[in-house]
């Protein structure tokens, strides 16, 4: 099997202790969460790094989902398998157990976390698009003090993020507001594969006329790919086929993806469309239904 | 670097280097070789072991992150000379071909019991999915964990 | 025959096991399910060094240098070894198991991409990693062949200049049937279907990757390897004759093997390499290749691009099937298959239909990728043959708008023409085509379905139901015919029952999970009444092991089984004779009652085997010229091969919007004659449905045209896990084969053959509203979409 290039391993007590070893080591080092990313990438020394800081025992402190009344804070160390299983988020989004059930496996989701998978930023990965569909803001914490970035500013171009070499991502909140629902679909070669296309939709309803709509999608372009336009498209109108069929073609036309051993272009276009009207459908029959 | 942890229930400390993968540490380091590996990318799973409880792939965990923690591997199963359920299911109903992935499908498997002691069929499927049997076609290792439920369901009852 | 019936749930004393055949549980599992199975990697020996290697990371490339003093340097590095130090010690290059030569360690060029380029020896396996960083290579690169349709144009690179007066990337022709009787066929024919169909290259990818620990002892000047083999007996031979080493200073073992599926039948650089390192340095080497190794270097599968055609009547009587087919061997050809047959048993490819006529003609050719060609349970290209012909059957089902299961029905070679010669000369021992076919359509509910895909396309929902309908034909060989590399593929075997009435078997074939060791106890035990608890089976190693082929191309119980059988009986046959002086009668007036002898007409008479074993090693004389002891030794010639066949019937759902494919349901009818052990059967079969399902729908290697291989791990090369796969539904019909001592027939690779075409034939069913006769696997989403929007490319 193939090994990792030899590294000094750190181990992080808390944020402020993560925070200082970043400082000190500066980009020589890199955080260490569930690994499944990175740590794959430095074992075929694709990556390869003096220093690499553990930060499983920030678990404790950056472990957590809370919901208040006008959003949900989910702490960055939140593992996979406790998204799927946190009743009172899949109620607010039930988005996240859909995707949950297909990124990776049920191992892998043991240990992956929900801000290693954010700070990992994989054009394919599924909770990015998760978070750009639910319009998610990210706090970013260094010495100085804490920054929120939204998730369009939080992903700068493939495996890039806003966070600096001396911070750290602890938080993710996702606004909360009444009335609507969110799914996901995603197109796989195969059970634990990286998404060919991938898609999230979060969608309002103001009596028989959407009030706002979202859609996320991973896999076809540079970063997670938010459409404003499918927003302003569906704002205001009683949601129907042929809305949503026109909000996927929106969603083909809007995207650029490439054409890869998962698929062409053109068929993840088609994809892009497809998908996107299945989510915003499943959004409206979820909001009929109340879940 | 040290490293210290519990292994099978048994304290362990070892010089190790930083970069030592815990799949490594658990086979070269302390011999237990029922612990396999079979493939660089967290793809195949035949280096399931549990850490603090929960079925992790070894190969993807460094030695030193399971400093402190509690390890468990196919060895620890069997207690007193008693089979677990699930070992004595994959033996009943042909879990197992080569027994390469059987390690690591045996321990999913137990994990998954504990949380969910009557899982169907899809509930199986999709734990054990993240894991690679090139020899079974996977039919009889989703009997298998069934005869272990079923087994342990009537050991309740009884 | 005993048969015993399925055990009942529940926790059941091991004592109570079957004398004979039946389903019986493993003797082998105890260990594996402890995690007490003893692998290649798992062995660990004083003072031993980690071998790793560097692979090209390109595909074609003349080599200008090699600085290694960087890696010598290192404080963990024991050696370093570039092709140049083997070259200087003849061992550079070593013969394939088709009579061409491989590179040890690149001399002159490399020739794929991951081929062997220099090997470092050092304490642990991360140094070893390590030290590869710091050799430095200075590559002059070359355009590489990728594409193999271009591959024999004029002024294509040359790759294999190592030949000398080699012009051409041409490997070898091959030809079989009559050309000149197909096309008179073909011309009267009412129909004519033709289809391009490629079986792309795929990988068997065990689960456990080649390795060996090679361990030089000078002083008696022996080498035991411990390898990844399931061939050890022709691997020691072909050591011998590569290093030198006399062969009974050589001791081969395979211990548990994680999975082979004719990945571990080469013998692969990596192992010469560390047997290099071993004798040179006099420390026991370990190497074991990691994933992305195993993937781009080691023995592929497949590669054939096929022109099928089929001729036939307008009311579906087929005529003729003709074909041209070109097939990739990569830089060299290390296909494994007997030497007189280069395109293995290819020539099946007339399947089970009763033709006029049938022709075929290949070329193969080098390109710049890895070595290879047979393997992944392929019985010897069979694969490719019955791929062929399932595929083009349901091409001319749709052409004529026919029912495949009728087509097939109408066109099966019937009982009564058994032994039956084909058009392309293989004489097919015994066969019952039509109840295996109307089981598989009984059980799977085969009109029902039709009804129900007729409801569903009306709703514009699509669903495919498969037909394919195999013939194998496993058990290589006859030795007058076949072959590898001289050694003929007979195997011994070799019985002794212990004074107590314990035995141990010693078989020459390799289990990599099939079972052995309790299929061959069941096999003795029924043959010679010990319980198989009693009876121990060993293989893999060859100190300790008759000579023979090894475990591949289903050909365990066809050879080895008969083997075990006939040497059991050979026992049986002086333990009669003991028997009749103990009981003081003839041995004709004696009956075998599986267990005991006892006199004719009086059952009160009689002596155990046990009894009779002790006697053989105990004081007192023995019937006059009988020596002491209870003990055999043959080795068995079969006369032909076995053909075991089957029907497989799968439904599948085809997403409209997506374009994924889902197996709903899958039935498989096997016919392996006589059946040992029903529940290894058809675990057997289990797995080679999933490969059938992971080839038609996932698993390719891929290239791109600079020569990188895009499917170096399992991120890429996509294998199916329990979500892809259906709960697996099986049957059986039993028809034994006429000359084999038990009728058995092989089953190990039956479904690996019969099932891609199967999942394929669905698809295309399912898209049948799109007018789609044939599209390439591997079927994913994105190139099912394409076919339905007309656009069928093929994967290479």
């Amino acid at each position: 099997m193939q090994v990792p290039a030899p590294f000094e391993y750190a181990r992080a007590g808390n944020v402020a202790e993560a925070i200082g070893l970043l400082e000190r080591l500066g980009s020589s080092a890199k955080l260490v969460a569930g690994g499944h990313s990175l740590l794959p990438m430095m074992k075929l020394r694709l990556a390869n790094f003096e220093y690499l800081i553990d930060i499983n025992d920030l678990h404790g402190e950056l472990g957590y989902i809370t919901v208040a009344s006008d959003q949900i804070r989910i702490g960055a160390m939140t593992r996979h398998r406790e998204l799927l299983e946190s009743a009172p988020l899949l109620a607010a989004f039930p988005i996240f157990r859909d995707a949950e059930h297909v990124i990776a496996d049920p191992v892998v989701r043991n240990r992956g976390t929900l801000g290693g998978s954010l700070c990992q930023a994989d054009p394919s990965e599924d909770l990015s698009a998760v978070c750009t569909t639910l319009d998610a803001s990210c706090v970013i914490q260094g010495s100085g003090g804490q920054r929120v970035v939204s998730m369009a500013e939080f992903h700068r171009g493939p495996y890039e993020t806003a966070v600096g070499d001396d911070e750290l991502l602890i938080e993710i909140r996702l606004p909360l507001r009444a009335g609507g629902s969110s799914a996901y679909e995603k197109v796989e070669r195969r059970a634990g594969d990286w998404a060919v296309v991938s898609c999230g939709a979060a969608l309002w309803m103001d009596g028989g006329t959407i009030a706002e709509a979202r859609v996320g999608l991973a896999a076809v372009g540079p970063n997670t790919t938010g459409i404003p336009a499918i927003g302003e498209l569906l704002r205001g109108k009683a949601p129907s086929d042929e809305l949503f069929r026109e909000a996927g073609a929106l969603a083909s036309s809007s995207c650029s993806p490439v054409t890869d051993l998962r698929g062409t272009e053109e068929y993840k276009r088609h994809l892009a469309g497809e998908l996107t009207r299945r989510t915003l459908s499943t959004c409206v029959a979820r909001i009929k239904q109340g879940v | 670097m040290q490293v210290s942890m519990t292994v099978n229930g048994a304290p362990v400390t070892e010089e190790i280097e930083g970069r030592m993968l815990l799949v490594h540490f658990l086979r070269d380091q302390l011999r237990l070789t029922g612990t396999h590996w079979g493939c660089d990318t967290s793809n195949c799973g035949t280096c399931v072991v549990w850490m603090d409880g929960e079925p992790v792939k070894s190969c993807t965990v460094l030695a030193a992150m399971a400093g402190g923690r509690e390890v468990r591997t196919v060895e620890g199963l069997e207690q007193d000379g008693v089979l677990d359920p699930v070992q004595q299911g994959f033996m009943e109903c042909h879990g197992l071909q080569c027994g390469f992935c059987t390690p690591g499908m045996i321990m999913t498997a137990r994990a998954l019991l504990d949380r969910n002691p009557d899982p169907s069929d899809g509930e199986i499927r999709e734990a054990i999915s993240g894991q690679i049997c090139r020899c079974t076609g996977y039919t009889t290792i989703v009997r298998s964990v069934k005869w272990a439920a079923a087994y342990e369901a009537a050991q309740v009852t009884s | 025959m005993t048969a015993v019936e399925d055990r009942p749930a529940g926790f059941v004393d091991n004592d109570q096991k079957p004398v004979g055949y039946g389903r019986m549980l493993r003797k082998e599992d105890p260990r594996f399910i402890r995690g007490m199975g003893r692998y290649v990697d798992d062995i660990n020996l004083p003072g031993m060094l980690h071998l790793a290697i560097l692979r090209s990371p390109v595909a074609h490339a003349r080599i200008i240098s090699i600085d290694t003093r960087a890696a010598e340097a290192h404080p963990k590095v024991k050696a370093v070894v570039t092709g140049a130090i083997l070259a200087e010690k003849g061992l550079a290059w070593m013969p394939t198991l088709s009579n061409d030569v491989q590179a040890v360690l690149a001399t002159d060029k490399v020739r794929f991409q991951g081929q062997e380029v220099a090997f470092v020896v050092a304490e642990d396996r991360y140094a070893a990693r390590d030290a590869l960083e710091l050799i430095e290579v200075e590559y002059d690169i070359l355009d590489p062949v990728m594409d193999v349709r271009k591959a024999l144009e004029p002024g294509a690179p040359l790759i294999r200049d190592d030949l000398e007066g080699k012009k051409d990337n041409h490997c070898f022709d091959w030809e079989t049937g009559d050309a000149a009787a197909t096309e008179a066929v073909f011309a009267k024919a009412d129909v004519v279907v033709s289809e391009d169909i490629v079986y792309p290259r795929v990988h068997p990818a065990p689960m456990e990757t080649c390795g060996c620990v090679a361990d030089f002892e000078r002083v008696e000047g022996k080498l035991t390897l411990w390898t990844t083999s399931q061939a050890p007996h022709a691997h020691r031979t072909v050591y011998a004759l590569v290093s030198g080493l006399p062969e009974h200073k050589i001791r081969v073992i395979a211990p548990d093997i994680g999975g082979g599926f004719g990945n571990k039948v080469p013998i692969y650089p990596g192992y010469v390499c560390a047997i290099v390192a071993s004798l040179v340095i006099g420390k026991p080497v370990k190497w074991t290749e990691d994933r992305s190794e195993n993937l781009v270097s080691t023995g592929f599968a497949r590669d054939y691009i096929m022109r099928g055609e089929i001729a036939a009547t307008k009311d579906g009587k087929i005529l003729a099937i003709r074909t041209n087919v070109l097939a990739d061997h990569g830089a060299f050809n290390g296909t494994a298959a007997p030497i007189k047959y280069p395109a293995g048993f290819f020539g099946v490819f007339t399947g089970s239909y009763d033709l006029e006529a049938a022709y075929c003609k290949m070329t193969a050719v080098y390109t710049n990728k890895a070595p290879g060609g047979v393997a992944y349970a392929c019985s010897f290209r069979i694969t490719e043959a019955v791929y062929l012909v399932e595929r083009i059957v349901d091409c001319l089902a749709y052409q004529l708008d026919m029912d495949p299961a009728e087509l097939r029905l109408k066109n099966f070679i019937q009982p009564d023409q058994f032994p039956y010669t084909s058009k392309t000369g293989w004489v097919y021992d015994s066969g019952d085509y039509e109840p295996a076919m109307r089981l598989a359509m009984d059980m799977i509910g085969y009109d029902e379905l039709r009804k129900e895909q007729a409801e569903k396309r009306a709703k514009g929902e699509l669903m495919g139901i498969g037909i394919s309908f195999f013939t194998e034909a496993v058990g290589a060989g006859p030795r007058k015919d076949m072959d590898i590399l001289g050694l003929g593929m007979a195997d011994g075997s070799e019985l002794r029952i212990h004074p107590t009435g314990k035995a141990v078997l010693r078989v020459s074939c390799m289990s990599q999970g099939q079972g052995h060791e309790t299929t061959y106890a069941q096999i003795v035990a029924e043959e010679i009444g010990i319980p198989p608890a009693d009876i121990q089976v060993v293989n893999g190693d060859t100190d300790n092991t008759p000579f023979g082929l090894g475990t591949y191309g289903s050909r365990s119980t066809p050879v080895s089984g008969a083997a075990a059988a006939l040497v059991a009986r050979k026992v049986r046959d002086k333990a009669q004779i003991i028997a009749s002086g103990m009981l003081e009668v003839s041995v004709a007036d004696l009956e075998w009652d599986k267990g005991s002898f006892h006199v004719k007409g009086d059952p009160s008479k009689s002596v155990t085997i046990q009894a009779i074993a002790m006697r053989a090693h105990g004081a007192g004389d023995l019937p006059e010229g009988i020596e002491g002891g209870l003990e055999a030794q043959i080795c068995y010639n079969p006369s032909n091969l076995t053909y075991p066949f089957g029907a497989y019937i799968c439904v599948v759902d085809v997403d409209p919007g997506t374009a994924q494919v889902k197996v709903r349901r899958f039935v498989a009818v096997d016919d392996c004659g006589t059946r040992i052990n029903p529940m290894i059967i058809e675990g057997q079969v289990h797995g080679g449905l999933t490969d059938g399902v992971g080839m038609a729908l996932m698993e390719m290697i891929s290239f791109d045209e600079d020569g990188n291989c895009l499917s170096g791990s399992l991120m890429d090369y996509l294998i199916p896990t329990a979500l892809e796969v259906p709960e697996w539904e099986t049957g059986y019909t039993v028809t034994p084969s006429p000359h084999h001592p038990i009728g058995a027939k092989g089953v190990g690779e039956s479904a690996t053959v019969g099932s891609p075409p199967c999942v394929v034939n669905a698809v295309m069913d399912a898209l049948k509203p799109f007018k789609v006769r044939h599209a390439d696997m591997p079927l994913t989403p994105s190139r099912v979409w394409e076919a339905m929007q007309g656009r069928t490319r093929p994967p290479i």
